[in-house]
């Protein structure tokens, strides 16, 4: 297979690997790709094409002195504005970030990735401060979805999502704090993975919601997902959060399909309140999977609203000072989410967090008889850009806190989940593949058998 | 008499010393709103006396 815009990471690593071609060759035609249609899509914020450059021609050179190549060998990568990027400053979608002195190290997990081979090209557009599902920013314009550019791509990881699937770059970063990798990779028709909480670093990644932020990669093939998700992990001191685990890595256990694996669908809240698509897409993964087991995650309604109490007033809390000098210089709607989460009474609060303790429990529970839970990602394909509201059962809501609806029950306990494109017709839409902590080897032997056998398809544009 | 909602979000933001142009206050109150109906969800959830928040400290 040729290495076009849309050769998988795996595909460009084992080229650079085996010599058919180089690093420096690679990064040249996504800086190419990104100078030509970037201005479509909008998804990035910032090129470091000579950091790129220079990086590309080091791994060439460790190719030709016979080292290791690394296991993303030139495979070009770029990150949400939020993950600091030495010598940029960390705009985590704002106005006010603009003014911060560059960051003087790069994130944890670039790092990591360039360790492996990966050569970062870019940053990439989001919504402000993440609190977002749209993939909208007031300040940059809004990323657009490379399915069709009047729509949205999803948030908060717009950009990574429009960046993926407008086959700009195989693999981006994301965060997810209440969804926001799973709902661009499901309105951007790609592979997502939220993984367990703790699992990967968030140091030198801006935060959100420190209770509640996850950090992950998206691409068009679970394989992709793997291999990045696999170079990403282990210990780093430098986030209190990250688990002192040993690596588990994904990938070799990636090809061995579902046999042994317990899947089931969510029943009650995650059958409800959504667009036939949204259903659609979950039948058919579940008939591919042969899953026909409905199981209950208690009090999900709940836990989404413990969520939300909790991340409006965490957020409140990181924005405070901000919101007290240059409250004019946010979004205005990120604005007044914040001066209401500032508002929230600690009471309402500590009771979100020990109802998360609860929920925790019972769900947990149930990871003695299952081994996959399959739900919706988001409720709708992607909106058009501007669209204020839509109408779920009946009931009009706005579009902007509602998508993650079925992405936050499960990021509110942590659980790794990898969001798998269904290509539907115009339009593509995610289901999550929801695993027991830890067990992110699990969701993604699903979603790579999904991927196999047709049901899931991550790439390319139609 | 002010709704009391309104006069809840006028009081705390003086106590919190927000800086807040009337112009927001329509949009704040829904937020506050929407906020306030979902932590009853949560609130009208019985747990014992016993329950433990989520994150724990560790020494």
């Amino acid at each position: 297979m040729g290495i076009d815009a849309w050769a998988s990471a795996r595909e460009i690593a084992g080229a650079v690997a085996r010599g058919e071609t180089s690093a420096a060759t690679i990064v040249e035609a996504a800086l190419a790709r990104i100078e030509a249609h970037d201005r479509a899509i909008n998804a990035f914020t910032a090129v470091v094409a000579e950091r790129a450059r220079a990086w590309a021609r080091a791994v060439d050179l460790a190719c030709t002195k016979g080292d290791p190549p690394g296991p993303l060998a030139g495979v070009p990568f770029a990150v949400k504005n939020l993950f600091d990027v030495e010598g940029l400053p960390t705009l985590a979608g704002s106005k006010i970030n603009r003014e911060r002195a560059p960051a003087a190290r790069d994130a944890t997990l670039i790092a990591r990735l360039e360790a492996a081979g990966a050569v970062l090209v870019g940053a990439l557009n989001m919504g402000e401060y993440a609190y977002d599902f749209t993939g909208e920013n007031i300040h940059d314009g809004p990323s657009r979805n490379p399915h069709d550019v009047a729509r949205m791509t999803g948030g908060s990881s717009g950009g990574s999502g429009a960046a993926v699937a407008g086959g700009l770059v195989p693999l981006a970063l994301g965060s997810d704090t209440n969804g926001s990798i799973r709902v661009p990779a499901s309105l951007c028709g790609l592979f997502g993975l939220k993984p367990t909480y703790g699992r990967l670093s968030r140091a030198r990644a801006f935060p959100f919601v420190s209770s509640l932020d996850h950090v992950g990669p998206l691409a068009r093939t679970a394989a992709d997902l793997a291999l990045a998700y696999d170079a990403m992990q282990g210990h780093d001191p430098d986030d209190p959060v990250c688990a002192d685990r040993p690596a588990e890595p994904a990938l070799p256990a990636l090809d061995r399909g579902t046999a042994g694996l317990r899947v089931a669908v969510a029943g009650g809240y995650f059958r409800r309140g959504a667009f036939p698509e949204a259903f659609a897409a979950v039948d058919l993964v579940a008939k591919a999977l042969g899953a026909t087991r409905e199981i209950e995650l208690p009090e999900a309604q709940r836990a989404r609203a413990a969520a939300y109490v909790i991340t409006t007033a965490e957020g409140a809390s990181l924005h405070l000072s901000r919101l007290r000098t240059r409250a004019r210089d946010y979004d205005p709607a990120v604005r007044d989410r914040l001066i209401a989460g500032a508002m929230v009474p600690a009471t309402l609060v500590d009771k979100a967090q020990k109802f998360r303790r609860w929920y925790r429990a019972r769900v947990l529970a149930l990871f003695e008889t299952v081994d996959a839970i399959l739900a919706p990602a988001t409720p709708c394909t992607a909106p058009a850009i501007g669209q204020q509201n839509f109408v779920l059962d009946g009931v009009t809501l706005p579009v902007r806190a509602n998508l993650g609806i079925f992405t936050q029950p499960i990021s509110f306990i942590g659980l790794p989940v990898v969001a798998v494109p269904v290509p539907l017709k115009p339009l593509p839409i995610g289901v999550q593949v929801i695993a027991a902590p830890w067990r992110e080897s699990d969701a993604l032997r699903v979603a790579r058998a999904l991927e196999r056998a047709g049901i899931a398809n991550g790439s390319p544009v139609a | 008499m002010p709704d009391p909602l309104d006069a809840y979000i006028d009081a705390a933001g003086r106590a919190l010393e927000l800086p807040i142009d009337p112009a927001w206050n329509p949009a704040i109150r829904a937020n506050l709103e929407v906020t306030l109906r979902l932590a009853a969800q949560v609130t009208e959830f019985a747990l014992p006396d016993e329950a433990e928040p989520a994150p724990v400290f560790k020494a």
